[in-house]
């Protein structure tokens, strides 16, 4: 039992920093917006196959830098070209436009790499166990990940809460008109933080790809949990979003692993001849979990 | 106070008015009944089936989205599980050998959206905007993951089936020819606009559009933003329900796959494709998508891409979608300006088109390379033959890409000025006549 808290808190905690990679993105740019960027989960995706084929090609470092830029860049024209357009049509046009942007992008990674899973792998240098915990070995390109993802968070917290350019950032999210009489571009601004907000997604997906499936509908597994995770962290506000991340994490990777146990705690309270239904629902919920291969 | 009211109230229809009116409704009940006389073949009164139901799934989402200002995620939940019921309620009706007639049923479907809409429509119509959207979205997430749990009822991934032509039949009618199962689904998408027209007119449909407008002034007047919402969600279920019925007696089935995320997105873009500020509009885009859908997935295997990116082009430069464009117009033809814009029209349409051209040569030829590249390189898309490996291809969709778009912007750019200089004086001349 105590194997299992410690290794699902590891696994939780480490879903939820992920999630955060993602959210803070997300949350940022629904303060600047207002609208829910459905196309974000989507960036999330074209990071993990775009650090597949960089991989692939370069090798898996260069492709952490590089596929997070790419997305970066393409997440930077569309507020410049195609956003700030919609933006003169209301706020519902702008949602439509991220629907059908989300729509389009699975259509093209699904042209590109096809439906089935790719094999996007852990590099060699990091395929080792870090550790033995309970007798269970704890992979070291986890703990990479883990630690990935905390120090984006501490220079993300300390570039936005210690530097000039961070407050303007701040600045420009509440009051963009008094921003912009200050001599800023608030509209490049906002096509700055878009763009940083999806290379941040990206970037969570680079480093989730190898460990969980890269595959085309890996956006549309993810959308509903990330807004899930936005809401429930109070619609744009960071130090929510984080909170929210790690319950979320913790709370799905422990309602996952306990799944099992369940119906082994209640079985003997289980009349007998009644069929058993646990397991079918059990195994269902595994297979519609996202972090299907850690458990 | 008497005499203020009078004054405010617009002038009855004269008999002219009247007869344009029911005539129009008139001639669309004759072109309904005349339609599989011209095009009879199997193909196309499925096709005309599908047409029906999309616009009643449509128009039943225009009552949300157009007329109430609410953007719903999950729509298909309420077809879906209106489709659900009334395979079931076919099977029961069949076995019991009620007296129930097939015609008669979508009805149940129509109170099953109803009702599950009553039910769940207190909670989300709460507010508008952002927190509706969310709210139906996780509605929809919710059912359509109950839908592969609860396996008994909506009979896991492959679903639950019926036999229509077990039911009472009515006038010799089994309704087991699709011939039959089209003047059934013409008949009831005939009825449920009429119904959803009616309803605009409504003061409760006036009232819908204050609440789209401007919710706090609705509250100074003393109605309730919120249960003018939850009324209209209601009716909109009630007609998703009759949709959805009729999409499950067409099919005789009813999967998970009716309450998908795909479902509603699919109305969603259907209505917004047509122009969601018209009563017209998402019938022209069930139409449209209808058609579109059928008709690009014979000529390209990527259809969906294709559907996708002509989305976002009308949210970007056409909001008010094809009737929007459409209606554009309708003053410059009543100033009898309209010959001025056409030729700019025209002009723009060229390199418009070669834009188009090249963005169908170069997704093709990728598509040819990453889908089957082992392949003869010569391959078909839209009925136009060209070699997806020679460079000539590449550079020729290039060129017409870069050049047709840049051109377009500007022949597009001159257009917009020769329809506001059109419409100048259109309202020009109103003012001297």
């Amino acid at each position: 039992m105590l194997e299992l808290v410690v290794i699902s808190t590891l696994n939780g905690i480490l879903f939820g920093m992920l999630l955060f990679l993602m959210a803070s993105g997300l949350t940022v740019i629904f303060s600047m917006l207002g609208v829910l960027n459905f196309a974000h989960a989507s960036f999330y995706m074209l990071g993990a196959f775009f650090g597949f084929q960089v991989s692939r090609w370069f090798g898996f470092w260069p492709a952490l830098l590089i596929a997070p830029l790419l997305a970066g860049i393409i997440g930077a024209g569309v507020e410049r070209f195609g956003l700030r357009r919609v933006h003169r049509n209301g706020h519902v046009a702008e949602l439509l436009f991220t629907f059908g942007l989300a729509f389009a992008i699975e259509e093209v990674v699904q042209i590109i790499w096809g439906k089935s899973p790719v094999d996007f792998r852990v590099p060699a240098s990091l395929d080792f166990p870090a550790f033995t915990i309970f007798s269970t070995n704890y992979p070291a390109y986890k703990m990479f990940m883990l630690l990935v993802s905390i120090g984006i968070f501490l220079a993300l917290l300390l570039v936005l809460k210690r530097t000039r350019v961070g407050m303007i950032v701040q600045a420009a999210l509440t009051h963009p008109h008094m921003v912009g009489h200050l001599g800023h571009n608030v509209g490049r601004i906002f096509m700055m933080v878009f763009g940083v907000g999806t290379a941040l997604a990206a970037v969570a997906g680079v480093i989730a790809g190898p460990a969980l499936v890269t595959q085309s509908n890996m956006a549309g597994l993810l959308g509903p949990i990330l807004f899930v995770v936005v809401v429930v962290g109070g619609l744009g506000s960071l130090p929510g979003a984080f909170i929210a991340s790690l319950l979320i994490g913790l709370v799905q990777t422990f309602a996952v692993s306990m799944n099992g146990s369940l119906s082994e705690v209640f079985g003997p309270m289980h009349p007998p001849g009644w069929p058993i239904s646990g397991t079918s629902l059990s195994r269902r919920s595994r297979r519609s979990c996202p972090m299907c291969c850690w458990c | 106070m008497s005499d203020i009211t009078a004054r405010a109230a617009p002038p009855p229809p004269t008999a002219a008015d009247n007869l344009k009116f029911y005539g129009l409704w008139a001639a669309v009940a004759i072109f309904l009944l005349v339609l599989p006389k011209v095009f009879g073949s199997g193909g196309a009164l499925t096709t005309f089936s599908l047409i029906g139901i999309s616009i009643i799934f449509a128009l039943s989402y225009n009552i949300l989205l157009g007329q109430t200002g609410m953007l719903s995620f999950g729509h298909a939940v309420y077809y879906g599980l209106g489709g659900f019921l009334v395979i079931h309620a076919i099977n029961i009706i069949g076995g019991n050998k009620w007296a129930i007639p097939l015609p008669l049923v979508p009805l149940i479907g129509g109170l099953t959206g109803l009702a599950f809409a009553i039910l769940l429509g207190w909670v989300s119509t709460q507010r508008s905007g952002t927190a509706f959207a969310m709210i139906s979205l996780g509605v929809a997430e919710l059912v359509a993951s109950s839908a592969l749990i609860l396996r008994t009822f909506f009979g896991g991934e492959a679903g639950i089936s019926a036999n229509r032509t077990k039911l009472l039949s009515v006038f010799g009618w089994n309704f087991g020819p699709q011939i039959q199962i089209y003047y059934l689904v013409a008949a009831w998408t005939l009825i449920c606009m009429i119904a959803m027209y009616a309803l605009t007119r409504t003061p409760l449909g006036r009232m819908c559009n204050a609440v789209r407008d401007n919710p706090e002034r609705v509250q100074f007047v003393g109605y309730d933003p919120h249960v003018v919402r939850y009324i209209a969600f209601c009716f909109s279920g009630f007609f998703a329900g009759i949709a959805g019925s009729l999409a499950a007696i067409n099919f005789e089935i009813a999967n998970s796959a009716y309450l998908g995320a795909v479902q509603s997105g699919t109305v969603l873009f259907a209505a917004y494709i047509g122009g969601i500020g018209f009563f017209i509009g998402p019938i022209v885009g069930a139409i449209f998508v209808t058609l579109l859908s059928l008709g690009l997935s014979d000529l390209t295997h990527v259809w969906q891409l294709y559907f996708g990116l002509f989305f976002i082009v009308v949210v970007m430069y056409a909001p008010g979608g094809i009737t929007g464009l459409l209606m554009m117009h309708r003053p410059l033809i009543r100033g009898g300006t309209l010959g001025r814009v056409l030729p700019s029209y025209l002009v723009a349409l060229v390199p418009t088109l070669a834009l188009m051209i090249g963005l169908m040569l170069g997704i093709e030829s990728i598509v040819h390379y990453t889908m089957n590249p082992m392949e003869d390189p010569n391959v078909k898309a839209f009925g136009i033959p060209f070699n997806a490996a020679n460079p000539v291809t590449w550079a020729v969709a290039l060129v017409l890409i870069v050049g047709g778009f840049s051109i377009a912007r500007m022949t597009w750019k001159r257009a917009a000025v020769a329809w506001d200089e059109a419409l100048t004086t259109a309202r020009a001349k109103e003012l001297a006549a």
